[in-house]
């Protein structure tokens, strides 16, 4: 059973075309790469996918449900979470605070509740500063809980991202290029760091990602997208020799 | 602690309320009085308008209408509907008159709290500088309107408003104001909230619904402006739109945003700063005005984040604070 | 019918000042992103600056249009130099501050000068001398246009005109587009922010000032505080039009122009205050960028 499914996805931006019947399948357990060059649409799939953007044409199923319509939070609400390519955490909210508020939605405490300081409160908040603690150690963040989030080094800021994302309780990741402006090593602990996620959460990714080391290295299987088409889909090794990937990436060598 | 606690809190807490009253107000210089009274109105005034424009960063500049609403309403309430009610209840005056105080106000405060309902959902489309002007003249318009309606005064004013407000319930609702605010930001709400002025794009995401939580703001936001103007409307015994124009709404948004975006404890200083700054220069009389802008100008100009930032005030920072300049004394 | 032209006519008047005033705000929304409070004042400081020149230059006592002209010009430039020296004094140090602080301090100046106002020129309201003498050019069949309201009309098209020349046609106001398209990097292609903002609130107050003294003839009660109201208006009328965008602030302001001189004569003279802001939440709702404004959509 597919988890994902993208059937003919079109999005026009005034007239232009950004991505145009873009199809993709996700089967659970999964772990996908989506290249291409710069502008080719990549994110823009994220975006459909999560309902920034509804597409123009199209259908998005999700578990068998179609998404097409709902909104963000909804979307988040059966299980698709994500990271943004340019960082976007909640900058002046201590480290802590980013993954508690993903934790909002699975939360009971009403209004009136929160006012009145009832104890079931305080243990529902109790327990999600552990479970948040808990999340933040996995990414070697717990020291650095009550730190401002926009003053942390940007590749610890990138892995809060990550938290973040997970805390929503997802069933599929979507990341949005997690290695960029990291370094070699940086880069090598992360590519572990999925590989490790995915098997504790029981997860679904889709990876946007330029660094073609962390995509060939642990990408199952990977979709090349130009001007908004899909012009290759296989294992890295297959895309790795496909003339019109290498023709899209103009020359640059794939290694 | 408790529930049975709490409840006994709460009671300790009005009793001390009421002694103070009993205590205070017969003796107190009217005048300090007055300004002490204001200064409470002020403090809910600038808490309440701090959750829609500092913890939820929706910048509103239409306090002043919601409290327009608020006063009026109440007003019109317990002027109106308020003897025929004390004639009906068979209960001593001392019990009935409160309950209507209460009724009026608690109804200003929902009417307000619908207005600011209806101003929440232009905040779903616009956003900065937009929706402020946006919201100003929602509090223009809700201006006009009632000027425009003659039982309850029009442009003569409403006098005869009972005098009901007393320094009892001034300290019970700016407590009770800061009590909730207080604790809905330190909640999982409250985290959504601040999400929304961090990153709404990130906090959709995240799965809080933004949409949700900004007229979520602005509704509890302008109740508490509505009971703020109910107080005020029962300690003057009169009330005119002219008190209640963008003019006031500006000076509730100079304490949040002097007192610091998203800092209760700093709203609360600036609200008693701004208050007491107009008498304290009462002395240079023509010049007062003069220097009441000069100074907030200096003030925004020395210190642009506000006095507290988004901190609150806590006595560990003032410890800090003391330690290092004792530090800094003996290091000299 | 008459009834509706002549309306119209008197709403078109008042509109062209609106629309001057709107000028200054979108000229210094667009470069600073920072709704100028102040500017409503340096319109009332224009009115006065055209009072006292009047008086001081005899004006009073035997009108000409040369000299009308020459107390005009005297109000730009006093309001030119006072715009400068609010920009100079109370904006530029908050430069790299947060937008609303700025927006406060904008309060706090607007507050300055009102007082202020009161102080130097006495809050008693004062009666604009008349620069030219007031006359039916035009009464037919009950309509009548006078010549102030055309000359209102006419001062503000032409300064509406060289404004949109000088922003299209010459390297200064092509750099001030380049400001207020993304300042940071206009500073990059070696723009001199600094300069080009001096000189958008230096245009912005001189247009406020003839404004000023464009009010002072067909409406001669001056006071300090005669700029709060309309300053709001224009404001709206920029928002309106969509800020930022010079044609949209002229279009902003004739509508509100009209509509509020319409409620006046039609509906209730005490509706005037709310019209132009009904308006604005109407259109904002709809059309969130403003009529001729640009929808941005944010990049995620």
């Amino acid at each position: 059973m597919a988890l994902l499914e993208l059937k003919n996805v079109c999005i026009n931006f005034g007239g232009l075309k950004a991505v145009d019947k873009f199809n993709l399948t996700l089967q659970k357990g999964e772990l996908v790469g989506l290249i291409g060059p710069n502008g080719a649409g990549k994110t823009t799939v994220f975006n459909m996918i999560t309902g920034v953007y509804p597409p123009t044409e199209g259908e998005i199923r999700f578990a068998e449900k179609r998404t097409n319509s709902l909104k963000p939070y909804k979307i988040s609400a059966v299980g698709i979470s994500r990271t943004f390519q340019n960082i976007r955490l909640f900058g002046e909210l201590p480290v802590i605070d980013n993954v508690l508020v993903a934790f909002h939605q699975h939360t009971h405490a009403g209004l009136l509740a929160s006012v009145w300081r009832s104890k079931k409160f305080w243990q529902e908040e109790q327990s999600l500063v552990k479970k948040a603690t808990g999340l933040l150690a996995i990414f070697g963040l717990d020291t650095l809980k009550n730190e401002i989030s926009k003053n942390l080094p940007y590749g610890q800021q990138r892995r809060l991202e990550i938290a973040r994302a997970l805390a929503t309780e997802p069933k599929l990741l979507l990341l949005d290029e997690p290695a960029a402006g990291m370094n070699p090593q940086e880069t090598a602990k992360l590519m572990l760091l999925i590989k490790d996620i995915q098997k504790k959460f029981d997860l679904t990714i889709l990876l946007i990602e330029h660094d073609m080391q962390v995509v060939m290295g642990i990408c199952e299987r990977i979709l090349v997208l130009d001007y908004g088409v899909t012009i290759a889909e296989g294992p890295p090794e297959k895309i790795k020799k496909d003339p019109k990937v290498i023709e899209a990436y103009l020359g640059e060598e794939i290694h | 602690m408790n529930q049975l606690k709490k409840i006994l809190l709460i009671i300790l807490f009005l009793g001390l309320f009421l002694v103070l009253d009993l205590l205070i107000s017969p003796r107190m210089n009217p005048y300090y009085l007055q300004i002490l009274i204001y200064c409470g109105i002020n403090i809910i005034l600038a808490v309440s308008l701090n959750l829609i424009n500092g913890f939820t960063g929706q910048f509103s500049i239409g306090h002043a209408g919601f409290m327009a609403i608020g006063g009026y309403t109440s007003a019109a309430f317990t002027f109106y509907l308020g003897p025929k009610i004390l004639e009906t209840l068979f209960l001593p005056l001392w019990f009935s008159k409160p309950l209507v105080f209460v009724a009026g106000l608690l109804l200003g405060g929902t009417l307000a709290a619908f207005a600011g309902l209806l101003v929440g959902i232009p905040s779903l489309r616009l956003r900065g500088d937009y929706l402020a002007i946006v919201t100003l003249g929602f509090g223009e318009i809700i201006r006009v309107f009632i000027l425009n309606i003659d039982a309850i005064g029009g442009a003569r004013g409403f006098s005869d408003v009972p005098k009901y407000t007393s320094l009892f319930w001034v300290l019970g609702f700016t407590v009770l104001t800061i009590v909730v605010v207080r604790n809905l930001v330190y909640s999982t709400h409250g985290r959504a909230f601040l999400s929304v002025r961090e990153d709404e794009v990130a906090a959709e995401a995240m799965g809080i619904n933004t949409t949700w939580y900004k007229v979520t703001a602005f509704v509890i936001g302008a109740f508490f402006a509505g009971i703020a103007g109910g107080l005020l409307g029962h300690y003057l015994q009169y009330l005119h739109t002219n008190s209640f124009t963008f003019i006031k709404s500006f000076e509730v948004v100079m304490m949040v945003v002097l007192g610091g975006m998203g800092s209760i404890t700093g709203s609360i200083l600036a609200a008693v700063i701004l208050t007491l700054l107009p008498e304290v220069l009462r002395p240079v009389k023509d010049y007062r005005m003069v220097f009441y802008s000069i100074l907030l100008v200096i003030l925004m100009i020395t210190r642009p984040q506000g006095i507290f930032g988004v901190r609150e005030f806590n006595w560990d920072w003032l410890k800090k604070i003391f330690s290092r300049k004792k530090a800094q004394a003996e290091g000299a | 019918m008459q009834e509706l032209i002549q309306q119209l006519i008197n709403g078109i008047t008042w509109g062209s000042i609106y629309a001057l005033i709107a000028l200054g705000y979108t000229m210094v929304y667009g470069v600073l992103k920072l709704i100028n409070f102040a500017h409503s004042d340096v319109y009332m400081v224009g009115a006065f600056a055209g009072y006292y020149s009047a008086h001081w230059l005899g004006i009073a006592e035997n009108p000409s249009v040369p000299k009308a002209i020459l107390v005009m010009l005297i109000s730009m430039i006093v309001c030119s130099c006072l715009g400068v020296i609010i920009e100079r004094l109370a904006y530029k140090p908050l430069r790299k501050s947060s937008r609303l602080t700025a927006l406060i301090t904008a309060i706090g100046v607007s507050l300055l000068l009102e007082n202020g106002g009161q102080l130097v020129f006495g809050a008693d309201p004062k009666f604009f001398p008349q620069l030219i003498e007031g006359q039916e050019i035009w009464s037919k069949s009950g309509i009548v246009i006078s010549n102030l309201q055309l000359i209102a009309l006419i001062a503000s098209l032409t300064l509406m005109g060289i404004l949109q020349l000088f922003v299209y046609k010459t390297r200064t106001g092509k750099a001030m587009r380049a400001v207020s398209y993304n300042i940071q990097v206009a500073s990059l292609m070696g723009i001199s922010t600094d300069k080009i903002i001096t000189i958008t609130f230096a245009i912005g107050s001189a247009l406020a000032g003839a404004a000023g003294v464009l009010v002072g003839l067909n409406n001669p009660k001056i006071d300090p505080i005669m700029g709060l109201l309309p300053g709001l208006k224009a404001f709206v009328a920029a928002v309106l039009g969509g800020i930022g965008n010079i044609p949209g602030a002229m279009l902003g302001g004739l509508i509100i122009g009209v509509a509020e001189v319409m409620t006046v004569g039609y509906l209730s003279s005490t509706f005037r205050d709310a019209i132009a802001f009904g308006i604005l939440i109407a259109i904002l709702i709809f059309r969130p960028a403003g009529i001729l404004g640009k929808s941005t959509t944010e990049k995620v």
